[in-house]
Order: structure tokens, then C-alpha cells, then sequence
């Protein structure tokens, strides 16, 4: 166990060392988009029936923090270990893969988890923001981040170079966080669309997300831990199955 | 007891690069050994797979016992690896990297040893100073306190000198015998051929792939390289001499290349019996760079 908690604690430090580019600068992010789309259309658009629609984007804007930073925490680290060559360091020392896996997981969730009460934190001062299923919240924000944790993991292990993990992130992770009804509800899609978005694992982890504050969601919040514990479980299969076998890793 | 390393029959293969064509060879506890060899001759790709950063293609190794791919946790444990390249974690300092690298090998409280590497590698001044801000040799001395955190019984340096100066070289071979005098073993790869006679015990020459040599190093040295006797002479070199001849120096003086000690009688005579004086006389010591030019050549 000292193993892990060692490697766990060196990647929060990692983040925690530079957190205004790490929790600091996602924040203010997420507060950029709430005071545009929130000026533009607030009193235009009514997503659920008496909620504000700031008060309707807060929660996916957190989310989506908590996703995008939590992918970004494991995939940038290894990434950057591996450029560096200082992922060798960790190599070298009998660490089981399921060490490894979990160190890198719990501190995307941690990045992730910080991002996300920093959003809600930063922002519940000036716009009302109900809280109706507290439990809901937590286990959609711990369990979204970790299926983005254990994504960042494959993808830091895949890549081998900085416009190959910007690729993961440009052309994956960003169209999945911003087409998962962050912005709107779905309902408001055509079928096709809808149909789409069903398709969408991020979606789920939104809508169940929202669930928590408003008690009303898209799709059922039960339903949706469903998807998202299957995605975190076939995901975790993979990256521990990659990080036994050494890919990309031990050559 | 088992050997510190014991490696039969691997072989690795990198598509169609052979990086390894079947290397066994055992190293016993508390020996200083060298692997040496030209670039690309699978020193690097052999000590990976000893420390488990890259997996054999065929064959297996164990440290101490060990096999590194099924008994992995045991193996490493017994294993300290300085690499070659200047790695660093640019995030701490170097204190905060001896205590993350120790927490690694499952050591929760290592500070009285971490504190002893640190003296002894003359880091204590540098502790609290972050790996960025330290000059190449500093780094160096930090890669090789990392690989000792654990109290390894094997420790393998992976070109630990190149591009040291002179000062920490020879602190670092000071600090190293003295680890070898304590009981533990120790590999080398260098391409400084003079550290590795003055320092190893054995050495196993290396070339694509293949082990071409592997003996005592005074076993290597006499072996193959015989004598060279270089002579500065009153008159042209006798006939009777010429195949000896190894080189001609630009200052006149001529370099032969003998068997053995014995066959200096032999030049002697042959010169006194054509009437060649001889001005200048040396007999030079074979070193390991002759031996190793010798067998790279012959392989």
C-alpha cells in the first residue's frame, strides 16, 4: 500500500504544485462561459420549467471541468513522464499495475473533484443554485472523473508526443463534453440528434449530474449511473489489462 | 546462495532488429562486473530487461533468485538501476524525489538513509533545491542516490560517467567501491575502458547482440593482448622484424606488437645480430583497450 499512496501522493502534488494553471485557470474558465452564454441567453432560454438557465448551466459547466481536468491530469502526467523519460522512475520500483492504475485514477478524480467544487464554489454567490439530491452530485462527479481519469490513462500511455494527446483531446474529449447537453437540454434536440447524444457516455454523467441539483433530468439519474459504471468498468478493463501487459510502457 | 544475476538464453527482438541473440551469463554475489561493448551492442537493451523496463523475447532473468517477469515485486526489490539518460522529475526537489523513490519500494520512514546517500553523494547542501536547478552532475549524483534508496543488494550503473567531470567521477567511484567493500554487487556498462580495468572484477564484451568475451579482467588482459615493445633505433629496422611491426610513429619511434614477454629475447637478438642499436626501449602494458580492439575485431 505505501507503493501506491506514495505514487498517488506525488501525482496530487504534481497537480497541487501548480494549481493556479491547474485548478485556478479551469475555474475562471468555467466562470468566462457562465457570464457569456449566461448574458446572451438568460430570460431567452428556459431548459426546465422556473430554473434560470445560469442556474441550469452551472452544473453542466462544472461537470464538464471535472471531466476535461480529470482526463487532462492522468493523460498530460504520463505523457510528460514518458517525454521526460522520469516515467522510470516509477518503472523501476515493484509497483503492480493495479497500483499504478489506481495512484493515476484517484488523482484525476481528485483534479477533478477540486476543479468541480471550485466552479460550484466560485459561482454559488451570486446565482441561486438548488441542491436537491447532494448524493446524487457526489457520486456522478466522482464517478464521471474517474471514467475521464481512466481515459487519460490510455490516452497517456498511447501517446508519444504533445499533438498526439492534443489530438485525444481536441477531437474526442471536447465534442463529447460540449455535445452532452452542457449548454441545453437534449429535449430540445431533433430525434436524430437525441438519438446521438444518447449515444454519448458524457451525457449521462451531465444529465445525471444536473439530476442532483434540480431532482429533474433528461433521462433517469438510476439509468444513467448505470451507463456510466459500465463505461468506468469496461474502461478500467483496459487500461488494466495495457498496464499488465507493459504497452507502450516496457518495451 | 543463488547468483546476484543469472541471465539464460535472451533474446530480444525489436521488429526486425536483433538486439539480443542469446545472452546468458551469471553474475555471483559482492563481484564488481562490466559489460562493455560498442554503441548498439545491447548493453542498455540487457539491463532493461533486467530491471523490467523492456520484457525478453525468449529466455529469462533472475536477481537474486528472482525471475523479473514472474516474481517482479522480489526481483526489483533486490535491484537499484542508475540509468543513462539525465532524467529528472522537473515538479520536486531533491529530497522530496529520494522520499517519493523510497515510498516506491514500499520504505514509509527512510530518512536516516536518505540522509546518509545524501552525505555521502556530498547532496545534503542541495537537498531542498528543486531538480531544476541543478547542474548535470548534481543530477547525476541524484540518479544514482534514487537507485541506492532501497539499500539494493544489485546495483547496475548504466554509463553513469559519461560527460562527468573528473571530481565527481572519482568521488563517484570512491562512494561505489565502497558500496561493492559492503557486500554488494555491482554491474557497470562504460565506454571508459580504463574505469572498467581499474574497477571490474569480470567483464563480458558485448557485440550485436552476442557476448564475444567474458572472463577475469587479468584473464582478458593477458589473453589476448600479449606485449608491446616500442623501440627507437640507430639504423633501419631489421627484415627479420617487419612482421612484428604494429606502427610506425611520427617521431621514429616503431611499435611491436609480441606475443609474450619471452619474445622480447627474441628482438633483442635479431637487432644485435643485424647491429641495430637501440636508443630507447619500453615495454608497454597491455590494456583493456587493446584487448578490447582485438576481440571487437576478431568477432
Amino acid at each position: 500500500m505505501t507503493g501506491f499512496y506514495t505514487l498517488f501522493h506525488k501525482e496530487w502534488l504534481r497537480f497541487w504544485k501548480v494549481s493556479v494553471q491547474t485548478v485556478l485557470a479551469p475555474v475562471l474558465t468555467a466562470l468566462l462561459y457562465l457570464m457569456v452564454f449566461g448574458h446572451a441567453l438568460a430570460g431567452r432560454v428556459e431548459v426546465f420549467p422556473g430554473i434560470d438557465y445560469r442556474s441550469f448551466l452551472i452544473p453542466g459547466l462544472a461537470m464538464m471541468s471535472v471531466l476535461q481536468n480529470s482526463f487532462a491530469n492522468a493523460s498530460s502526467s504520463l505523457m510528460q513522464s514518458k517525454m521526460q523519460g522520469n516515467i522510470v522512475f516509477v518503472l523501476l520500483p515493484p509497483l503492480s499495475h493495479r497500483e499504478f492504475f489506481m495512484a493515476y485514477l484517484l488523482a484525476a478524480v481528485g483534479r477533478g473533484v477540486v476543479v468541480g467544487a471550485g466552479v460550484l464554489l466560485a459561482t454559488v454567490w451570486f446565482i441561486e443554485l438548488p441542491l436537491a439530491h447532494p448524493l446524487w452530485v457526489l457520486m456522478f462527479g466522482v464517478a464521471g472523473s474517474a471514467v475521464m481519469g481512466a481515459l487519460g490513462i490510455v490516452a497517456g500511455i498511447q501517446s508519444e508526443k504533445v499533438d498526439q494527446l492534443a489530438a485525444f483531446t481536441n477531437f474526442i474529449i471536447l465534442p463529447l463534453t460540449f455535445l452532452s447537453g452542457v449548454f441545453y437540454s437534449i429535449q430540445s434536440l431533433s430525434p436524430f440528434w437525441q438519438l446521438v447524444s444518447h449515444l454519448n457516455p458524457v451525457f449521462y454523467m451531465i444529465d445525471g449530474f444536473r439530476y442532483g441539483f434540480f431532482g429533474v433530468s433528461d433521462t433517469s439519474p438510476a439509468l444513467s449511473l448505470v451507463i456510466v459504471g459500465a463505461s468506468f468498468v469496461a474502461l478500467s478493463w483496459l487500461t488494466l489489462a495495457l498496464l499488465k501487459r507493459g504497452y507502450k510502457l516496457r518495451y | 546462495m543463488p547468483p546476484a544475476i543469472e541471465v539464460l538464453g535472451v533474446a530480444k527482438r525489436y521488429g526486425s532488429l536483433e538486439a539480443l541473440a542469446g545472452v546468458s551469463l551469471s553474475v555471483g554475489c559482492g563481484e564488481f562486473f562490466g559489460l562493455l561493448g560498442p554503441n548498439g551492442a545491447g548493453k542498455t537493451t540487457l539491463i532493461s530487461i533486467l530491471a523490467g523496463l523492456a520484457r525478453a523475447s525468449r529466455g529469462s532473468v533472475r536477481i537474486m533468485g528472482h525471475d523479473v517477469v514472474d516474481n517482479y515485486r522480489e526481483a526489483r526489490r533486490a535491484l537499484g538501476v542508475v540509468p543513462q539518460e539525465l532524467v529528472f522529475d522537473p515538479f520536486f526537489t531533491v529530497r522530496e524525489t529520494l522520499v517519493f523513490q523510497s515510498g516506491y519500494f514500499g520504505l514509509r520512514d527512510n530518512r536516516a538513509w536518505i540522509d546518509e546517500v545524501l552525505d555521502n553523494l556530498d547532496l545534503t547542501a542541495k537537498a531542498d533545491t528543486n531538480m531544476r536547478a541543478l547542474s548535470g552532475g548534481m543530477k547525476r549524483r541524484v540518479l544514482v542516490a534514487q537507485a541506492l534508496v532501497h539499500k539494493p543488494p544489485v546495483i547496475v550503473l548504466d554509463e553513469p560517467t559519461a560527460g562527468v567531470d573528473v571530481e565527481l567521477r572519482q568521488a563517484l567511484w570512491r562512494f561505489i567501491r565502497r558500496l561493492n567493500r559492503d557486500g554488494h554487487t555491482i554491474v557497470l556498462t562504460t565506454h571508459y575502458l580504463e574505469e572498467a580495468e581499474a574497477l571490474c572484477g569480470r567483464i563480458a564484451m558485448l557485440k550485436q547482440g552476442r557476448i564475444v568475451a567474458l572472463d577475469r579482467t587479468e584473464n582478458l588482459l593477458q589473453m589476448h593482448s600479449g606485449c608491446q615493445l616500442v623501440l627507437r633505433l640507430g639504423a633501419a629496422l631489421p627484415v627479420a622484424l617487419e612482421p612484428q611491426l604494429a606502427e610506425r610513429r611520427e617521431d621514429g619511434a616503431l611499435r611491436l606488437a609480441l606475443p609474450d614477454y619471452a619474445a622480447v629475447e627474441g628482438v633483442m637478438a635479431a637487432l644485435r645480430e643485424a647491429q641495430v642499436a637501440v636508443q630507447e626501449m619500453e615495454i608497454l602494458q597491455p590494456d583493456l583497450e587493446d584487448v578490447f580492439v582485438q576481440i571487437m575485431n576478431k568477432a
